[in-house]
């Protein structure tokens, strides 16, 4: 089966160890577009790399080294910016991290694997149930709270505004010296106008009322998604003032190609990866391994 | 972002212009134009490979309509097709003969089971059909509670054993009391699930084995990419799907999953979700979904015109 066979081998059967030729470029454009990186995306890598082989004739071997490095470098190139390297709240401060997402990305599972590595790694942390529309969010966040042993902020009541949640966490976080302050917020369809302004309604309350705290703002998104996944991030970079991104469900068989064309395209960088629904399945993300997993698997 | 498929076709023809005939020479660029315009839909490359194959084929041997530009004209064949792929006209869910219609949910994680197991009881309780829901996602936190609270907003009983008993057996005794209760129809709202986790996968097995529903539906992400033809391929090799729901509809994305999800499990997707809240359903429509995925909305009309 075609589709089990690793690029090198794919390559090999059709150029045994000679030079790339179209044939092979067309192979390599496939599993780029298989794993969700998106017409425009694979077009720039594909470009890339036959600029390279216009100047050396590269076999199978070399030539996926060479495709690696043009990814590493797309993933890594936020990093040369305005954001760290180093990804970790500052202790003895309010840390604020915003998470959003489409519907069913996975935010709040996110937070609770968040909420237990920070516990963990001894930070005083908070987590603030902004999701109050849908259907028992709170209970699903409050679990995780007591599975990472942290309080979560929530208001009794149903359909309450959000940003009286945030307000009220940021409030709670203050008093307690609370270090690290998850928001989790409902899942939102990017194209739905109030619901993105209720989203930026959270976002100034966090700057206006925190004003001291260093704030991350991570879009969730979800492996599997396709295309739309761009969209998302362009809005919600707009509402929400995004400075980086958690790719969930990398424990499946999607490549999360996506966010390629997200880093490529808004220059954020990836945070974190989710690979399972365990407390323990979130790591920091490492362009190594992504792309490894991209071209190997 | 995306530029209508019919602008760039018309593109792609004026490079040809004065031809007033699909030919093999001037269909090259257009079917370009429709392979890339199915991608970036996110239709799975290798069912856009066959479409498209399938089209050349059709447009090929194409009868010319005089006063119809070719582009026109290879819009509509396209189309056409499309709608045909997606099955021509709306499947309505299973109606037993003898009660109660047992409906298994089933899909990857946070594509919208549950709350299309909410809404397709509220559906089926406009049409005068009683409905019991069973909760048998004990993984997820507070899954139960999410349905019971949903089953609240509606209106319409849950059945569950918390979170400490198997979810086989709670399908299993779910299915026996709506059939003891009289209710018309039964869902079973299950746990997400990769088509990669075996056990997991057993277990939906096993569910299936025991209550030997009458629709078993699929629920789909409309935003997912090449990913849908892969897990529709595992789902439907290992359990066996009857239909399809495609949810999140009420967002942007061209839904090419949906031509994907169909080709593979040759199954009818039967409805799409359009929103969060428990009325956002609605029966699929085979041509709106070709017309959304190739994204053009008055095309077809204008073809109808000339
Ligand atoms: N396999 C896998 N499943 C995940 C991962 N992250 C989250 N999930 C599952 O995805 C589903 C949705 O996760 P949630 O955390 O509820 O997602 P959300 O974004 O908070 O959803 P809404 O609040 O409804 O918008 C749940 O079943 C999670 O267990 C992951 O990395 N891998
Ligand atoms: N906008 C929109 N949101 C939807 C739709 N269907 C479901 N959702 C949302 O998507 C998220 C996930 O829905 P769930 O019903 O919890 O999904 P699930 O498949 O049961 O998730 P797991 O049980 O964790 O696998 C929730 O935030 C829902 O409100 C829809 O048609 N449109
Ligand atoms: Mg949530
Ligand atoms: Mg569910």
């Amino acid at each position: 089966d075609k589709t089990r066979r690793s690029l090198v081998n794919q390559l090999k059967a059709i150029v045994g160890q000679g030079p790339l030729n179209e044939d092979a470029v067309l192979e390599i454009e496939s599993l780029l577009l298989q794993a969700d990186a998106g017409v425009d995306a694979t077009d720039k890598v594909i470009q890339a790399l036959q600029k390279q082989l216009r100047e050396e004739t590269l076999p199978p071997e070399q030539a996926i080294a060479y495709l690696k490095k043009i990814l590493r470098e797309l993933l890594d190139r936020p990093l040369q910016g305005s954001h760290s390297v180093f990804f970790a709240p500052e202790k003895e401060m309010l840390n604020i991290w915003l998470i959003t997402g489409v519907n069913g990305a996975g935010k709040t599972t996110t937070i609770g694997k968040l909420a237990h590595i920070a516990q963990k790694s001894g930070y005083r942390c908070l987590i603030a149930a902004a999701d109050t529309f849908r259907a028992a969010a709170v209970e699903q966040v409050k679990v995780w709270g007591q599975r990472s042993d942290v309080d979560v902020i929530a208001n009794p009541g149903q359909n309450t505004d959000p940003a009286a949640v945030v307000f009220d966490a940021i409030a709670a976080a203050q008093s307690r010296n609370t270090e690290l302050l998850l928001i989790d917020t409902a899942g939102r369809l990017q194209n739905k106008k109030n619901l993105m302004d209720e989203l930026n309604k959270i976002r100034r309350i966090i700057d206006k009322k925190a004003g001291t705290a260093t704030v991350e703002s991570l879009l969730v998104l979800d492996a599997t998604l396709g295309q739309n996944g761009l969209r998302q991030a362009q809005v919600f970079a707009e509402a929400a003032q995004l400075s980086g991104v958690v790719l969930t469900k990398l424990d499946g068989t999607a490549k999360g190609g996506i966010a390629l064309a997200v880093v490529e395209e808004l220059g954020l960088p990836i945070r974190f990866i989710g690979a399972g629904e365990g407390i323990e399945d979130l790591r920091p993300f490492s362009s190594y391994e992504f792309v490894e997993a991209l071209i190997s698997g | 972002m995306f530029d209508a498929l019919a602008d760039r076709l018309e593109n792609a023809w004026k490079k040809v212009r004065g031809q007033d005939k699909i030919s093999e020479s001037n269909v090259k660029d257009a079917l370009r134009e429709v392979r890339r315009a199915l991608l970036e839909a996110d239709a799975n490359l290798q069912v856009v490979k066959d479409f498209v194959a399938e089209v050349e084929q059709k447009a090929l041997g194409a009868e010319v309509i005089s006063g119809v530009r070719p582009d026109q004209q290879f819009i509509e064949i396209i189309h056409n097709e499309l709608v045909s792929v997606m099955g021509d006209a709306n499947v309505p869910l299973a109606h037993a003969e003898s009660a109660p219609t047992i409906v298994l949910m089933a899909g990857l994680q946070g594509t919208g089971k549950t709350t299309a197991t909410a809404k397709l009881a509220l559906h089926l309780r406009k049409e005068e059909r009683s409905v019991l829901m069973v909760a048998t996602d004990v993984y997820r936190p507070a899954a139960i509670d999410q349905l019971i609270a949903l089953g609240k907003q509606v209106d319409i009983p849950v059945f569950d054993l918390g979170k400490d008993a198997d979810p086989v057996e709670i399908a299993r005794q779910g299915v026996e009391r709506a059939r003891a209760e009289g209710f018309d129809t039964v869902i079973i709202d299950t746990a997400g699930r990769l088509q990669i986790d075996e056990s997991m996968m057993g277990e939906l097995k096993r569910i299936k084995d025991t209550i030997q529903p009458h629709e078993v539906l699929l629920v789909v992400d409309a935003m997912t990419g090449q990913e849908a033809a892969n897990l529709t391929r595992t789902f439907h090799e290992q359990i066996g799907v009857t239909g399809a729901i495609l949810t999140k509809m009420d967002g942007d994305t061209r839904g090419g999953a949906a031509l994907s999800v169909r080709r593979i499990s040759g199954q009818p997707i039967k409805f799409i979700g359009v929103g969060e809240k428990v009325d956002a359903l609605q029966p699929f429509y085979p041509d709106r979904m070709a017309s959304r995925i190739l994204g053009m909305g008055d095309v077809l009309t204008l073809v109808e015109k000339a």
